[in-house]
């Protein structure tokens, strides 16, 4: 079985502080710790796992500048075969659309039977890559998914409904898969692992070799171009307790205790 | 006047909230048409008359479950038949598997996960969260005759109008022929039960990422012994399997309403907000001052949850002492 993952190398935000720089449509990158995206970690997972069960191969796919070779670094050390970088300055500034589009004119070279990607991005959170690739590749694919077994020429996967429910659906391959969080628990890759994948090739393309042209990516082949990014306005905001943890701790059963909470 | 399309959400006969959040929001745009397609997608319409002018139904029974196939087949033809200004769904389960692939099928520009959306000067722009919500993107669409949208959960109040619209219901044959080969629904899955039910319990402690490690969870469970409460999480904890599915809080698991929601070490995606923003009571303790959680809770506390669980439980130790 021959699996390509979709990846991207993303910025951790949860606990970082984040600016808007002088241009109002980006955020300040200087600072930000960068990784593979939480949702592709798991991908990537599931793909090497794939592999390691029915053998085939795994190919690693990214978008993005030299930085994004620690990802890439990353898949192979986890166990792909091969990886590939498309790295174009035109690239900047593609929405989910673009960068399907850059996405398809690699893997319509590439064989596959399965294609997994993040359910989403942990920046842009659009969404929206992994259904408009499949559409583009002409397979047929699931979102959300949180269990996938294969079978002879089709997959079972369940995928994530609202409240804990679950829907089991039959798809044939090949297909796209998106991956959600949870689907297994992605092994640690130790440091010498890494080292051992810096060795391994990463193939990089421009926009010359996707055979696109440019108004089919950046800006121009998008669906959507950002005005302004801000900072969202707070409506209303928490009471916040001063002082030692001691104090606020003592606030904080005064609290529970003047409600009946204790 | 613009024409606005919403799709019906439904699952297992029950029409899901976000149709009439989307259709109170599509009546400030412009003229609402609600499009079902479903097994019995007339009787299922019905309330819908009240809060949408017109009433698409497809009736086949290939549509009694969700396939995103079989939407985008039916939806691509009856876009082409109307040419609405713009079609919404929600960014759920159901838009998040068919909107991506309708707009590419039909070359139309989208636009995901809004939480503000209009038309300025001919353009339609839209507003939505990046960075885990930390910042807003207000952006333009690519001009086109019909804009493909998916709006986020419980972001916009439903409201019947005033009077109610008294819709008509126009059926449509299903443009469907044989079967979605390709995929086929099986059958729904249910979490295995678990012991514990969170939407019971009157006080819940909820922890985050910022526990950091599994072997933290002890103490966790202490200080909610000490309060009384029961341990709930949001989805990493799940996800990473330091606690089961029935605790997790949010758009994914339970929806809760206790009266005392303390929620530790918890940023506050909105998927998580949106499982306990109606607490009576929401206590927050974050490292982060801008973590979303304080926009949400009463009271915050800013600083490490390592630094107050100990406190803290021997303060609600004292007051439980003093008052025995």
């Amino acid at each position: 079985m021959d699996v390509v993952v979709c990846v991207k190398h993303v910025p951790e935000t949860a606990d970082a502080e984040l600016k808007i720089d002088s241009s109002g449509k980006n955020v300040e990158k200087t600072g930000l710790v960068y990784d593979i995206n939480e949702w592709d970690d798991y991908a990537l997972e599931e793909a090497v796992r794939i592999k390691e069960k029915q053998g085939g191969t795994v190919t690693a796919v990214t978008i993005g500048g030299d930085d994004s070779d620690s990802t890439l670094r990353k898949c192979l050390a986890r166990g792909a075969d091969k990886a590939i970088r498309l790295s174009d300055p035109k690239f900047e500034g593609s929405d989910g659309f673009a960068v399907a589009k850059i996405l398809h004119s690699v893997l319509k070279t590439l064989h596959h039977d399965l294609v997994l990607v993040g359910m989403q991005a942990g920046d842009d959170g659009n969404a929206a890559v992994g259904p408009i690739l499949a559409q583009m590749l002409g397979v047929p694919h699931a979102t959300m998914v949180k269990r996938l077994e294969l079978g002879a020429g089709s997959a079972k996967v369940n995928r994530e409904l609202e409240g804990g429910l679950e829907e089991q659906l039959e798809v044939k391959l090949p297909a796209l898969f998106s991956i959600q969080t949870g689907i297994n628990e992605p092994r640690y890759v130790s440091i010498m692992g890494i080292r051992k994948a810096m060795q391994k090739e990463i193939k990089i393309m421009t926009l010359a070799d996707t055979g696109l042209a440019e108004a089919d990516v950046g800006v121009a082949g998008s669906w959507l171009t950002i005005d302004r990014l801000y900072v969202p306005p707070v409506e209303k905001q928490a009471e916040f307790l001063k002082g030692t943890p001691d104090e606020m701790a003592v606030r904080v059963a005064e609290i529970l205790k003047s409600k009946g909470l204790i | 006047m613009a024409k606005i399309f919403v799709l019906t959400e439904h699952r297992q006969g029950q029409i899901r909230d976000i149709t009439y959040e989307m259709l109170t929001k599509a009546r400030e745009l412009g003229e609402t048409t609600a499009l079902v397609l479903a097994k019995n997608a007339k009787e299922l319409a019905k309330p819908l008359t009240e809060y949408a002018q017109t009433i698409i139904a497809v009736e086949d029974p290939r549509l009694e479950n969700f396939n995103s196939e079989a939407y985008k087949q039916i939806l691509a033809k009856l876009v082409a038949e109307h040419k609405p200004t713009l079609v919404l769904m929600g960014h759920t389960s159901y838009g998040i598997d068919l909107a991506p692939r309708l707009a590419t099928v039909l070359n139309l520009p989208l636009a995901t996960d809004l939480i503000d959306l209009g038309f300025e000067n001919d353009a339609f722009k839209v507003t939505r969260q990046v960075y885990g919500g930390k910042v807003n993107a207000k952006a333009t669409a690519r001009k086109a005759e019909t804009y493909i949208a998916t709006i986020r959960q419980a972001t916009f109040q439903p409201k019947k109008p005033e009077p109610p619209t008294k819709g008509t219901i126009t059926e449509t044959p299903s443009p469907l022929t044989g079967d979605i080969a390709e995929k086929r629904f099986l059958q729904y899955v249910l979490p295995p039960p678990g012991g514990v039910d969170i939407t019971a319990a009157e006080k819940l402690v909820g922890i985050g990422r910022g526990i950091k490690d599994v072997a933290n969870i002890p103490q966790v469970e202490e200080l909610a012994k000490s309060i009384g409460a029961v341990l709930s999480c949001s989805r990493p904890i799940v996800d990473k399997g330091w606690l089961p599915t029935d605790r997790q809080v949010g758009t994914s698991g339970k929806t809760v309403k206790p009266k005392l929601y303390l929620a530790l070490g918890i940023s506050g995606a909105f998927q998580h907000i949106l499982g306990m923003k109606s607490s009576d009571l929401i206590i927050a303790v974050n490292k982060d001052p801008k973590a979303p959680i304080f926009n949400f809770a009463n009271y915050g506390i800013v600083e490490d949850m390592f630094k107050i669980m100990s406190p803290l439980k021997n303060k609600i130790n004292e007051v439980r002492a003093q008052k025995a």
